[in-house]
């Protein structure tokens, strides 16, 4: 991990129908990192993962990423194309689960065996090289979840943005998901910003955690910092299990 | 029931006579509701996906308008192509009435908000986090739309099916627009009305049956298309 920043966020905020959900006074996210942000439901931490993948617009505020300044102009296809998102409910399309993960591929203009290959490879990675050929959507929730991984990971993404990915997933799949993140941040070095509700995930997976209520975030420091010597209440509080909201 | 089985026997025997004026009238409903469907799909599907996928000031005003497009009888349609193409009409000068160009005119407007709004009923169908999910991947808008008509196949093709329907059993519209002349406007439909009032049955039934037939043949077709017509 360097302390090189990736993004650079100054004042963002975002509101729906008048009502503040987000409001980053500032928030570095460094090339190389896992950060996990944690937060209550309805802490901002979803908005925050989509103002990152440029899916949103900021209310106000500047977010940079790389050396790209968001403003009025839409954001440059090649730059977007170094983020991914994993959703907590992945949408897979009904296509076979092949297809699947070949699609960010095919976007981006590649074909033939240099899919298959690197296809092949990721399924393999993720543990679903015998159901190459079957329906995305016969499959079991930690399956496709596992999928929607696969199909982030081939594109080889600079930015890996996880929401909730590994939810209501068994044991198994966690861990199974848990060492692909580990592995692809190791050996890639993918950046990689995890929201979970499990703090005990952050503890395992972060080098930097913060915690986001209310929109606002509360506390940004390095993961053993952060739920060893927390330097806000609310964060002890959060990751003591006590009501912060 | 004599009348009816007789007429039936008579149907088939002028159905492989191969007779040429049956033949052109076939013809003629085939590719006038054909190019009409055309014109109503490549209007009507980036309409329903836009409908669906956007949010813009006046889309329930249009949703609205769609929705009662898609109920509107064929005859009025008629009417007001009729209005809009007769010499004094707006757009007289064309000297289109009274020729296959206005039929399909009327059928694109009668076939289009079908197209359409079962277009966008069938892209409200599909995942909403979907577009979300694959601009994240890195789509552009256009490739995002692409895929989720593709999502939405299922949809898009009834909604093409229920405009062929639409127009190739509608009668009211291009029988005012169109005049049913013979070797020039008349169509399996306007066809069928003057024999049964002339009284043969036996012409009129098959006609009925070619309508059918053809009916059948086109629907088979485009289920086919999207691989699940027997599934």
């Amino acid at each position: 991990m360097s302390t090189n920043s990736v993004y650079k966020l100054h004042n963002l905020t975002q509101t729906y129908n008048d009502r503040t959900v987000l409001n980053i006074e500032r928030l570095n996210i460094f090339a190389g990192e896992i950060l996990a942000i944690v937060g209550p439901s309805g802490a901002g931490k979803s908005t925050l993962l989509r103002h990152l993948n440029f899916l949103e617009r900021p209310a106000s505020g500047s977010l940079k990423f790389e050396a790209f300044h968001l403003n009025g102009e839409g954001v440059p296809l090649n730059l977007r194309r170094k983020i991914t998102t994993v959703f907590q409910n992945p949408v897979l399309l009904t296509r076979s689960v092949a297809d699947n993960v070949a699609y960010g591929l095919k976007l981006r203009g590649k074909s033939g065996d240099q899919v298959k290959q690197i296809v092949d490879d990721a399924l393999d990675l993720v543990g679903l090289n015998n159901l190459t050929h079957t329906g995305a959507r016969t499959l079991s929730g930690g399956e496709a979840q596992r999928v929607a991984l696969a199909r982030a990971l081939v594109i080889q993404p600079a930015v890996l943005l996880l929401d909730e990915p590994t939810a209501n997933l068994d044991p198994y799949n966690v861990k199974l998901i848990e060492n692909i993140i580990t592995q692809v941040n190791r050996e890639q070095g993918t950046t990689i910003v995890i929201v979970t509700h499990n703090i005990f995930q952050a503890k395992r997976l972060a080098h930097r955690t913060a915690l986001l209520l209310e929109g606002r975030l509360v506390e940004i420091a390095e993961t053993n910092t952060f739920f060893s010597n927390p330097s806000d209440s609310r964060t002890k509080a959060f990751i003591h299990g006590e009501m912060v909201y | 029931m004599d009348d009816l089985i007789r007429g039936i026997i008579q149907a088939f025997e002028i159905i492989f006579s191969l007779n040429p004026a049956l033949y052109e009238v076939i013809w003629l409903s085939l590719s006038v509701s054909g190019i009409a469907l055309v014109f109503s799909t490549v209007l009507g599907i980036p309409l329903g996906a836009a409908m669906a996928l956007t949010r813009f000031p006046g889309r329930q005003l249009m949703t609205a308008l769609l929705y009662t497009g898609m109920g509107f009888p064929p005859v009025v349609i008629g009417l007001f192509v009729y209005l809009m193409l007769s010499r004094s009409g707006p757009a007289g000068q064309l000297g289109w009435l009274f020729t296959p160009k206005a039929m399909i005119v009327a059928q694109t407007i009668i076939s289009f908000p079908l197209v359409a709004g079962f277009t966008m009923a069938a892209v409200m169908g599909v995942d909403p986090h979907l577009r979300r999910q694959l601009m994240s991947l890195g789509a552009t808008p256009w490739q995002a739309t692409v895929t989720i008509l593709l999502e939405a196949k299922i949809g898009v093709i009834v909604a093409i099916v229920a405009g062929f329907g639409a127009i190739i059993s509608e009668v009211g519209a291009v029988m005012l627009v169109g005049g049913n002349i013979e070797g020039k406007t008349r169509v399996l439909t306007t066809a069928i009305v003057l024999e049964t009032q002339k009284g043969n049955f036996d012409l009129a039934i098959a006609l009925g049956l070619v309508l059918l037939l053809l009916s059948f043949l086109v629907n088979v077709a485009l289920l086919r298309l999207q691989g699940k017509a027997f599934s």
